[in-house]
């Protein structure tokens, strides 16, 4: 017993080695993921780090350019842009991650059972995606929420089901491939239904290069959920969002109040990037025969 | 240019000067562990016209030798030290234009998978006047006509119908066939065959390597055959070096080699190589000596090997049925009449029928297409039958849908051993995953002390040492993960054990060792065997009872020794000559 303890926690460490060693070679990695590191951190604690009341609205106090009392200006109303900066990221990025894990645990399991079982299920589904991705995405994802009504949850929804095509082309081709190894043959003579072929066998095969296109959508669905906030579906002012900030400080660019888009838009393009860095690393690290 | 050369009067010239010397080379690949050394300082020689074999198992650096000699090293390996000699210069120095000549010109390649070295969206007419175009300016119908010929000379049937051809068209063979014609191609002075027929069928094997054979010696070529078989280097060898970690360990004429053995490691390969008269017991393995281990896996490998068959191997002499059935008793597996059908038309398996008692074994010999592995299959109740009955233990199992056999209580009785060990391990789950799957899910073993001890258990039986039992696949050697298969195979203790190829991607001293430990394993717990096998001297040594299939059709049935001795069809005679050993030719 006690061998294969010792040798479970040698597994353990041996996986923070090898994520440690990935990412002493690839710094670009290592930098994106102290960023989404740092996102997560802000999402959790960002109500508490804020120097002001990021809705509170002091009209003497409008239009301000950066400055040292006030980080990144202030807005039309006088409320501090740094402050609703950091408390919006909790938003964004919780809408963004429920929306990816919805499509992403549906999508997977859909794609898996299609790429599995083939023939007229395959068939249909496919069919249907492509109908899916025929629509333009984003004018789909403003319709349902137009439709279902301007609120957070059908924001989720929205960008859910525009994602879906991805995550079921992705793991059906990612099944396909692998159907015929000789490893599912062997767990069927070990006992498993196909059901169980698909969830235990199939799936932790396929989750790493899910992993990487998980990476990737996020930036994307942040995109997305800030430009239905910026189009005025979904998210209400004067909730702190990225998209509804680069919405109200659009205004007033003409007038050289820049600072008002700028930094939501900044903040925007940081986290989009890191996200997508994150992906290619990701893959190194999850891919058990990288490990040696 | 002066690689390039009218070798014909070259070679005259030279009179007894070596085509290719090699000298004191070193190869060494940086990996993330360092640098590894895989080939240290070898010499070799080749005279012009002369076949030299290189045997080794893998990891013994005898591929990475010939992509050295070809300058066709990946980017992390590199030659650090040697020098190789063609014709007097020195490859290992030479500029990347004077590489173009060589390649193809001088020296060229076959590979071990024809079908993946050849480009699927050309006709193999056009690739191989690219592989002429590659060193002379010809035109398109110049080409054409050139490689019609080539096509001619590598013996390909109906040619003009077959040049347009593309690569899925033609069976492996054939590929292999069109393979040697693009190296033949250029007039290269010094051929370099790496594993050539690995993965043929045994009579194709044979006439593949007859007509290189044949093709070397009209035109008056050189050849390295680099091969892992030493019944191939000894039927078509002048001379064999023999490689073990990155060394040459011995140098011989065939004959004085595999009759005498001087080193300790030849002496191992030679006695684990089945000849046309071994038994089991015969293919003696010494304890705690390890064939080369890829990429630092020795140490992991000499404790796998040692304790494989120590306890058991002493036993594998007697060669009798233990347990007779009762004359009562319906035998362990009867098949009656068994058809499959694919696709509703193609007759993958046509009304085969046997039985197998418990405690024997049966072998199912046949070529690629034979249909052994759809048997296999069926009777494993992986896929379900078109028509037929299969019977276990007396009562019928073919007419339960196989894909609802995983909850049959018959599951665990009937176990497979699948032909690759890569292929059939998820590459997420550990040894132990691996192993615990089917107590898991057939006996519906929790995890906990009774789940680990049995793991173990069965690992031990096996011969695969405890400390690799949370490693993944990759981490482990072909060998280690054929006993992780064989352990994973007999942790429910079935009572038909169905071998699909279990040792055609393994070398022969680890074939030996798991030939042996299956043999062990029938024994001890009165297993019924199905040995499915291209393999006529593996079957005949494993199986009583041998059946030979063709086309999905039973051609023979017999004993062992009938079927050896006294073969009656046709077919059988072909694939008893096909098979290569190291025993003289009769």
């Amino acid at each position: 017993m006690s061998v294969i303890a010792t040798s479970a926690s040698a597994g353990a460490s041996s996986t923070w080695r090898h994520t440690l060693w990935v990412l002493r070679g690839n710094p670009v990695t290592a930098f994106a993921a102290i960023g989404a590191l740092a996102l997560c951190f802000i999402a959790v604690f960002g109500p508490w780090l804020v120097p002001y009341d990021p809705v509170a609205s002091n009209v003497s106090r409008a239009l301000l350019p950066p400055s040292t009392l006030h980080w990144a200006g202030t807005d039309q109303l006088g409320r501090d842009v740094f402050s609703r900066l950091i408390v919006a990221t909790r938003l964004d990025l919780a809408i963004a991650a429920s929306a990816v894990t919805l499509s992403f645990a549906v999508g997977a399991v859909i794609g898996a059972i299609c790429g599995y079982m083939g023939g007229r299920l395959d068939r249909y589904v496919g069919r249907f995606v492509d109908i899916l991705m025929a629509f333009p995405l984003f004018v789909l994802a403003m319709a349902m929420v137009a439709a279902l009504g301007n609120r957070v949850e059908n924001i989720v929804i929205a960008t859910a089901i525009i994602n879906l095509p991805f995550y079921i082309r992705f793991a059906r081709a990612e099944v396909n491939v692998r159907r015929n190894a000789g490893w599912v043959e062997a767990a069927r003579a070990c006992g498993d239904s196909h059901l169980s072929v698909i969830l235990r066998s199939l799936l932790p095969n396929v989750l790493p290069a899910m992993a990487v296109q998980v990476s990737l959508n996020l930036g994307w669905a942040i995109l997305n959920a800030a430009g239905l906030s910026f189009i005025g579906l979904g998210v209400k002012p004067p909730t702190p969002e990225w998209g509804i900030m680069v919405a109200e400080g659009a205004r007033f660019i003409s007038t050289g109040k820049w600072w008002l888009v700028a930094f939501p838009g900044l903040a925007l393009m940081m986290t989009v990037l890191c996200f997508n860095l994150l992906g290619d690393g990701l893959r190194d690290i999850l891919d058990p025969r990288m490990r040696t | 240019m002066s690689l390039i050369s009218e070798h014909g009067p070259a070679a005259a010239v030279a009179g007894g000067a070596p085509l290719l010397a090699v000298d004191n080379l070193h190869v060494s690949f940086s990996t993330r562990n360092g640098v590894v050394d895989a080939v240290k300082g070898i010499s070799l020689m080749v005279r012009p016209g002369e076949t030299l074999g290189v045997v080794g198992e893998s990891g013994s650096g005898k591929s990475v030798t010939a992509f050295a000699i070809t300058r066709l090293l990946d980017a992390a390996g590199r030659i650090t030290q040697g020098r190789i000699l063609f014709k007097g210069e020195n490859i290992a120095a030479a500029s990347h234009k004077q590489l173009r000549n060589l390649h193809g010109a001088a020296v060229s390649m076959i590979f071990q998978n024809p079908r993946a070295a050849l480009n699927p969206i050309r006709t193999i007419g056009l690739q191989i006047s690219d592989a002429i175009g590659a060193h002379e300016r010809i035109s398109v119908s110049e080409g054409r006509m050139r490689a019609l010929e080539l096509l001619r000379a590598v013996l390909i049937h109906d040619p003009e119908k077959r040049i347009d051809a593309y690569p899925h068209e033609l069976s492996g063979g054939m590929c292999q066939r069109v393979m040697i014609a693009m190296a033949i191609a250029s007039k290269p002075a010094l051929l370099i065959a790496d594993e050539p027929t690995t993965g043929l069928d045994v009579t194709t094997q044979k006439t593949v390597m007859d007509l290189v054979a044949k093709l070397i010696a009209d035109r008056d070529m050189a050849m390295i055959l680099i091969t892992h078989d030493l019944g191939l280097a000894a039927r078509y060898c002048q001379r064999i070096v023999v490689m073990e970690q990155g060394k040459i360990v011995e140098e011989a004429e065939p004959r004085p080699l595999f009759d005498a053995p001087q080193h300790p490691y030849t002496k191992r390969l030679v006695a684990a190589s089945p000849t046309a008269t071994s038994t089991i017991a015969d293919l003696a393995v010494h304890e705690g000596v390890i064939p080369g281990a890829p990429n630092g896996a020795g140490r992991e490998s000499m404790e796998s090997r040692s304790h494989g068959s120590s306890s058991r191997a002493s036993r594998a002499g007697s060669d009798t049925e233990n347990v007779k059935p009762s004359p009562g008793t319906p035998p362990l597996l009867e098949v009656q009449n068994l058809v499959k059908l694919y696709d509703g038309a193609v007759v993958a398996v046509d009304d085969v029928s046997f039985s197998i008692a418990a405690g024997t074994s049966l072998g199912l010999v046949g070529e690629s297409g034979s249909g052994k592995s759809t048997i296999s299959r069926l009777v494993c109740r992986l896929i379900d039958p078109s028509e037929g009955q299969i019977l276990f233990d007396g009562h019928a199992i073919g007419d339960q849908p196989a894909r609802g056999f995983h909850a049959s209580p018959d599951r665990k009785d009937i176990q497979i051993v699948f032909q690759d060990p890569t292929e059939s391990l998820n590459p997420r789950y550990t040894a132990f995953d691996c192993i615990a799957h089917p107590l898991r899910r057939l006996l519906g073993m929790k995890d906990g002390t009774a789940l680990t001890s049995r793991v173990r258990e069965c690992a031990e039986r096996a011969g695969l040492p405890l400390d690799l039992l949370e490693r993944f696949p990759h981490q482990l050697s072909g060998g280690q993960k054929a006993r992780i298969g064989i352990a994973r195979a007999i942790a429910c203790r079935p009572r038909l054990l169905i071998l699909d190829e279990p040792t055609a991607a393994l070398d022969v001293s680890v074939q030996a060792v798991i030939l042996q430990l299956l043999d062990n394993l029938r024994r001890s717990d009165n297993l019924g065997l199905l040995f499915v096998s291209h393999d006529l001297n593996v079957v005949r040594m494993m199986c009583e009872r041998i059946i030979v299939l063709r086309h999905g059709k039973i051609v023979e049935e017999g004993s062992n020794t009938t079927i050896f001795s006294n073969a009656s069809h046709p077919y059988t005679r072909t694939l008893i000559d096909a098979v290569l050993n190291i025993s003289p030719p009769r």
